[in-house]
């Protein structure tokens, strides 16, 4: 005697994006913090200090913030024109800044006043950075000339007069307190050697660089211009190792997740990609709400800080795992292990007389219906357990179950007007979906069969038939759009594809095709 | 064709178990069905198959017990004899030549010496109208008796199951379409009942079955609409009464009254055995979801024990109506193999569908079946006219790792609905597990598939009528998901929209041949189509690469009866010949293709390699129709038989099912030979359990009666020595007490004469004489009298005797007929 098997409830592949361990990480953030700035926000720079405060320079302003705070805790306001690269130094006491007006500042993080001013760019520079022995800086600017200065005494050190078109980016060398490297709009970037008089190393991006970023070991350089992220490898003398594309607007800025791992670009098309950096490939994407022109990561990925053209700042800080022991913490206590095991290790002695039980098996309350046969009651358990939980999946394997069995129709008629409205509710909610469709179909014509004669004697039935009508003639059209874009697109397909021809020897002529039949035979490929 | 005639085609398993009523003794030890031209005792409680009853030479339609000897059954069969049966040692006793076709059996214990068969009317085989005759069986000394005295009781009945004797032997009713007619045997008058035809729509009053109550007047009758009426009072033409009860809602199958009377069983179509309380029909007991349709239903003597037949060749045993205590299971054929016949590459066992909704592997050396594997795993719905899902295509990969089944099911009026599963074989459990699950794969039937058998990636293709195939690759995910391997559609092909209908690999996987209609396209592993062939008209039916030393040809068949062979180096036609091939299998271990051809309604075999023209082996006229379906099964040991034309079979077996779903196979003179010895020894074995015990006493006879000369005495001493050894050496706990061989062991010492069995000798002659005729082996029992008179007979008797109970002693007895039989056969070699 085989026991009642239970309706199988298929499990439908999950559509979209695959759960990854990368995705669980990177949606493991907070609704996004969101502070208007005055302009577009160009610069952000986390402070290697303990509450990592960041540097956001948006127009004539650079404001610091604290982790959490809302408000600036810190506002550097002397600044004649546009502000640019809001930098801190690597003990976090001292900020510099770049301006249109040519004039680098230097400002203690506590005070107010500039402490140095750098003068000598004769355009506006956007580019500063403290070299790794903290004593001089970098600059680039919009006058093709890139320096470096003395703080102490605030001298022009070198300057390097080899781009020839505007410096955008450019960064310090960590280990190494002479060498830097600059990206520019003439499409290069070159890397510079303070000891010496001239670039040691140019690569041509054949875009305007944007961004350029140093892996921690140095022995990669990942640079970012028009559509492009390229990584070159230093070590090798410059050689470019991948390519990647893609986004579909100028990539603006870069940057590396705390352990290495990942890399991050984000773009004018308003999305910031993240890449694994061993294969390259995407493993999560962020969404923005405008163009993106500066992103940074706060240490250990605590919070993920982006500006935008429409000056908002946007701060997504990383969900705390407290949080979560709390919710635990609340849960239900559940009974101990030792109730469930209490009695199953018993070894029965020599002389007892053993009883054994029948295993009882757990049908679900519909299954239960369906084994007595009582078709119209597991149809409205189905419909409850789609009303309690919105698990279409059930409803529509019991209604299948039913189709099989060839009691469908009997378990769909008879229903009075509550009943009835109920099940169209239902089938308005499911009918479109891809994946029940073929049974929710057959359902809704035996139910417009049925209660064809009592149509017109319940608003609120005659209200949903006229809105199944409605979705039913959309999905219709929209299908049709469909059909026809599928049209367009197997045209398309057919152009592009090579015409390849079968080699047909002459030599084989009685067995090969006649020669006046179907020609030279294409196969027919298809997306799978 | 004389140089061919040692290897013979077989009948070779899988037969028919449910065809009539099987019967259970009285001991309810074993269980006796008719399967096909034999008749199988069973064990009941092992489930194993003790005895093949074998003598008839047509198919047995029917058993019952002898009601005057419990030990014996009478079966019957369409060879027009009657035949008597010993089924614990699988003796025939007697054969009754009737004469006439026999369609079924029936006995009552008041009527001894009488069978009732039911034989045709006319006196041919084809006639539709049959007849219920009362035999009298002679008593005669006889092997062969001839039983003409034939006395007709009942016109008009139908060929089985419908007719049962009444209270005490009384009368006999018979049912036959809508009427019930009883026969009083006393007055020698018979009552006929009609009910109305009720045409309306659930009132379809035809009766299917009947049976009576062994204690008291009444008659239930089964009915197409599901109903049971009960009959009472009958023994009248007016004032018959009847009452209904209404359970089955499909046509009542079987109805059978408990020994006592006080229970009631039916089954149908539902597969629920129903068990009615006489006279409070209210209360019923069920045993729902027994199997297949329920056809019969026994009943042990006793009552202890039901047994259930159902429609999927399967016998259920049920302790008291409540626990299913053992299934026999048959080789389930249904209505047609949906799938191929296959084999499992790692039990060696033939798969194919059975159970709807299942696929069964059936262990062919065994001729068992060894499991059911759920494919469908959805409930069955026992109703008529309901489509449900049907396993109609599976596939094993080379190394039995996996296994893909494709299931169906079609729909009036709505679209196919089809299910691609892939299995992967779990270690653990010894068996497959469900792996992916494709819903909807094609647009339309799947036509075939196979699994590439290049070890290096697990590829199966599909090939459908929708004009595609489609390669399934598994892909390892299990880096990025917890799941696991998983199977992914990888290619999506075509040719010219053209209807594909068969696909082969070749044999290291690196080219795939399928075949669109006139055009054979032969496939590279990365998808580019390498080149077609063609060879018009008629579209391709069946593909296959030769193996081994002719993997570089190609053969196809179409259905223009032509066989082509490609040479596959060049892409020309290398051979072809007019023949229409039904079914061509290449032997995966050799380079061997068997080709049935059918002609004028025979099929005809042929085994040849690919690499020349001319057939190694052909067979004309195998069987009437075409044979669909054929397999080649691997041996367990290669078989070195050194004639040309049987050395195809060497590596592996040849099955095939014919068009009445029989299995056959080709078997060699030398195996056959090889079959019969080993059976001849199980035979011997069977008899007597091999145990420490029956090798001491065992040896000890066999010495004595190996020696029949009169010097026996002498030999005493040695004689006693050996069992004393046999006595040390064999471990204690698995002697008999103590008591019982002290006195044997010391009279093996001593010299003894033997006085006091003299009077003792006449008595058991008597008793064994009975035996003696029931084995009817004139020479045997030559041999016996010959010892038994003999002096040398009696020592191990005498031995014995003094120390032993009257139950011992029966015992030994029957220990030592077993004896000689096996020493009768011995003398025969």
């Amino acid at each position: 005697m085989a026991s009642f098997k239970s309706t199988k409830i298929p499990i439908y592949p999950k559509l979209g994006e695959k759960v990854t361990p990368d995705t669980l990480y990177w949606k493991n953030y907070k609704a996004p913090v969101q502070i208007k700035e005055f302009g577009a926000v160009t610069s952000i720079d986390f402070s290697p200090l303990a509450p990592h405060n960041y540097a956001v320079t948006a127009s004539t302003r650079i404001h610091i913030y604290g982790p959490f705070s809302q408000e600036p805790v810190k506002t550097f306001t002397r600044f004649k024109d546009t502000a640019y690269s809001g930098k801190f130094r690597s003990d976090g006491q001292l900020l510099l800044a770049g301006c249109e007006d040519s004039v680098v500042r230097l400002f203690d993080v506590s005070g107010k006043v500039a402490l140095r001013m750098f003068k000598g760019h004769t355009k506006g520079v956007h580019v500063t950075d403290f070299t790794s022995d903290c004593y001089h800086i970098l600059t680039g600017s919009d006058d093709y000339t890139c320096r470096l200065w003395d703080i102490p005494n605030s001298t022009e050190l070198t300057s390097y007069k080899e781009h020839t078109d505007y410096i955008r980016c450019g960064t310090t060398s960590k280990l190494n307190r002479d060498i830097f490297i600059t990206g520019s709009y003439d499409h290069t970037l070159r890397v510079f050697d303070a000891r010496v008089e001239k670039s040691v190393m140019t690569m041509d991006h054949s875009q305007p660089v944007e961004s350029v970023l140093l892996y921690p070991s140095e022995g990669l350089l990942v640079s970012a211009g028009g559509r492009y992220v390229k990584v070159w490898d230093l070590l090798k003398g410059g050689q470019p190792l991948v390519s990647l594309k893609n986004h579909h607007k100028t990539v603006t800025c870069l940057s590396l997740s705390s352990n290495g791992q990942r890399l991050l670009s984000a773009s004018l098309d308003r999305h910031v990609k993240i890449y694994n950096t061993t294969n390259y490939k995407v493993v999560h994407n962020f969404d923005y709400a405008a163009s993106i022109l500066s992103l940074a990561l706060a240490p250990d990925d605590e919070s993920i800080v982006v500006g935008m053209t429409n000056g908002v700042l946007s701060i997504k800080h990383r969900k705390s795992p407290e949080g979560k022991q709390e919710v635990a913490g609340k849960q239900r206590r559940r009974p101990v292990y030792r109730v469930f095991v209490k009695g199953r290790n018993y070894v029965p002695k020599n002389d007892d007389f053993l009883v054994s039980k029948p295993v009882k098996s757990n049908l679900a309350k519909y299954d239960k219906q369906l084994k007595r046969f009582n078709i119209s009651k597991a149809l409205d358990t189905a419909l409850e357990s789609w009303q309690k939980n919105r698990k279409p999946e059930i409803t529509v394997a019991v209604m299948k179950e039913l189709d099989r069995r060839g009691t469908l129709k009997n378990a769909l008629a008879g229903r009075d007007e509550q009943n009835l409205s109920q099940l169209l509710n239902f089938l308005i909610g499911n009918v479109v979906d891809p994946r029940f469709t073929p049974v929710l179909v057959t359902a809704t014509e035996m139910i417009l069969d049925i209660y064809q004669a009592v149509v017109g004697q319940s608003s609120v039935v005659d209200r949903q038939l006229v809105r199944l009508q409605e979705l039913v003639e959309r999905e219709i059209d929209y299908q049709q759009e469909l059909l026809e874009v599928l049209g367009m697109l197997d045209t398309l397909f057919a152009a592009s594809l090579p015409r390849k021809e079968v080699p047909c020897p002459g030599s084989s002529r009685p067995n090969g095709l006649a020669e006046g039949g179907l020609g030279a035979p294409v196969p027919q490929l298809q997306a799978a | 064709m004389v140089a061919h005639a040692e290897i013979r085609v077989v009948h070779r398993g899988g037969s028919k178990i449910n065809f009539r009523e099987p019967v259970i003794t009285n001991d309810s030890r074993f269980l006796l069905c008719a399967s096909g031209e034999s008749v199988k005792v069973y064990s009941s409680s092992s489930e194993e198959c003790v005895h093949d009853l074998q003598g008839h030479t047509d198919l047995v339609s029917g058993i019952v017990r002898n009601p005057s000897n419990h030990l014996q059954v009478y079966s019957c069969s369409a060879d027009g004899t009657v035949r008597l049966w010993d089924f614990t040692d699988g003796i025939l006793i007697k054969t009754f030549i009737i004469g006439y076709p026999i369609y079924s059996i029936y006995v009552s214990e008041n009527h001894g010496g009488v069978v009732f068969v039911v034989v045709p009317m006319a006196n041919d085989k084809s006639s539709e109208l049959f007849q219920l005759v009362a035999v009298h069986l002679p008593r005669s000394e006889d092997q062969e008796v001839e039983a003409r005295e034939l006395s007709a009781v009942l016109c008009d009945v139908r060929p089985s199951g419908a007719a049962s004797f009444g209270r005490e032997g009384e009368y006999i009713a018979a049912a036959k379409g809508l009427q019930l007619e009883v026969f009083f045997f006393k007055k020698q008058k018979s009552y006929r009942f009609f009910l109305k035809p009720g045409n309306k729509k659930w009132a379809k009053n035809a009766f299917t079955c009947v049976s009576c109550h062994p204690k008291e007047d009444c008659i239930a009758t089964g009915h197409e609409d599901g109903k049971i009426r009960l009959w009472r009072n009958f023994n009248q033409k007016k004032e018959y009464t009847y009452s209904t009860l209404h359970w089955h809602h499909g046509a009542v199958n079987t109805l059978q009254f408990t020994p006592e009377g006080t229970n009631l069983l039916s089954g149908g179509i539902e597969s629920v055995l129903v068990q009615w309380r006489y006279t409070q029909e209210t209360q019923m007991d069920f045993l729902p979801r027994l199997g297949g349709a329920i056809t019969h239903i026994a009943v042990s003597p006793d009552g202890s024990l039901f047994c259930t037949s159902h429609s999927d060749n399967k016998i259920t045993i049920i302790q008291s109506c409540v626990k299913v205590s053992a299934v026999i299971q048959g080789l389930v054929k249904g209505e047609g193999v949906r799938t191929n016949l296959m084999i499992d590459p790692r039990s060696k066992a033939l798969v194919l569908n059975g159970k709807p909704g299942h696929l069964q592997f059936y262990s062919l050396h065994r001729d068992k079946l060894l499991y059911n594997l759920d494919i469908v795993q959805q409930e069955y719905i026992h109703e008529e006219g309901l489509d449900q899902f049907e396993v109609v295509r599976a596939a094993f990969d080379t190394r039995g790792d996996w296994l893909a089944t494709v299931e169906e099911r079609t729909q009036k009026g709505s679209e196919l609905e089809i299910n691609l599963k892939m299995w992967a074989y779990d270690e653990k459990t010894q068996s497959f597990v469900l792996n992916t699950t494709v819903t909807a794969p094609h647009d339309d039937q799947i036509t075939a598939m196979c699994f590439s058998p290049s070890p290096e990636t697990t590829m199966l293709v599909t090939i459908s009528f929708d004009g595609h195939f489609k390669a399934w690759l598994l892909a390892d995910n299990s880096d990025t998901t917890a799941e696991g391997a998983s199977w992914s559609c990888d290619f999506v092909g075509g040719y010219h929209l053209l209807k594909p209908g068969c696909c082969c690999f070749s044999a290291d996987g690196s080219l795939l041949a399928v075949g669109f209609q006139e055009v054979v396209t032969v496939w590279s592993p990365s998808w580019e189509l390498l080149t077609t062939l063609s060879q018009p008209p008629g579209a391709i039916r069946d593909l296959c690469f030769g193996r081994l030393s002719c993997s570089k040809y190609l053969l196809g068949t179409s259905t223009k009866n032509q066989l082509c062979c490609w040479n596959l180096l060049t892409c020309s036609l290398e051979w072809s010949t007019p023949v229409d091939v039904s079914l061509l299998q290449a032997d995966p271990l050799s380079e061997n293709m068997a080709a049935f051809c059918s002609q004028s309604g025979c099929s005809d075999l042929f085994v040849f390699k690919p690499s020349e023209p001319l057939p190694l082996y052909s067979q004309r006229a195998l069987c009437t129709g075409k044979v669909q379906h054929a397999v080649f099964a691997p041996r367990d040991q290669m078989l070195e038989s050194c004639e040309e034309h049987a050395q195809w079979l060497n590596r592996s077996q040849l099955y095939f099912l014919t068009q009445h779903m029989d299995l056959m196979t080709f078997s060699t003179k030398s195996e056959e030979d090889r079959l019969l010895a080993s059976s001849k020894r199980l035979m011997v074995d069977d008899s007597v359990a091999v145990t420490p015990f029956y090798l001491l006493l065992g040896k000890h006879r066999q010495q004595q009666e190996a020696l029949t000369n009169p010097m026996a005495e002498r030999i005493q001493l040695p004689q006693g020595s050996i069992a004393i050894k046999e006595l040390l050496y064999t471990p204690a706990h698995v002697l008999p007490s103590a008591s019982f061989l002290c006195s044997m062991f010391v009279r093996s010492l001593l010299i003894s004469s033997s006085p006091a069995r003299e009077e003792k000798e006449p008595v058991e002659e008597e008793m064994e004489s009975e035996e003696e005729d029931s084995e009817g082996e004139a020479e045997l029992r030559d041999a016996r009298q010959d010892l038994g008179g003999s002096a040398a007979w009696g020592p191990g008797e005498e031995l014995g005797a003094p120390a032993l109970t009257k139950a011992q002693e029966r015992e030994l007895r029957r220990v030592k007929h077993f004896d000689h039989s096996w020493l009768s056969s011995l003398l025969e070699c």
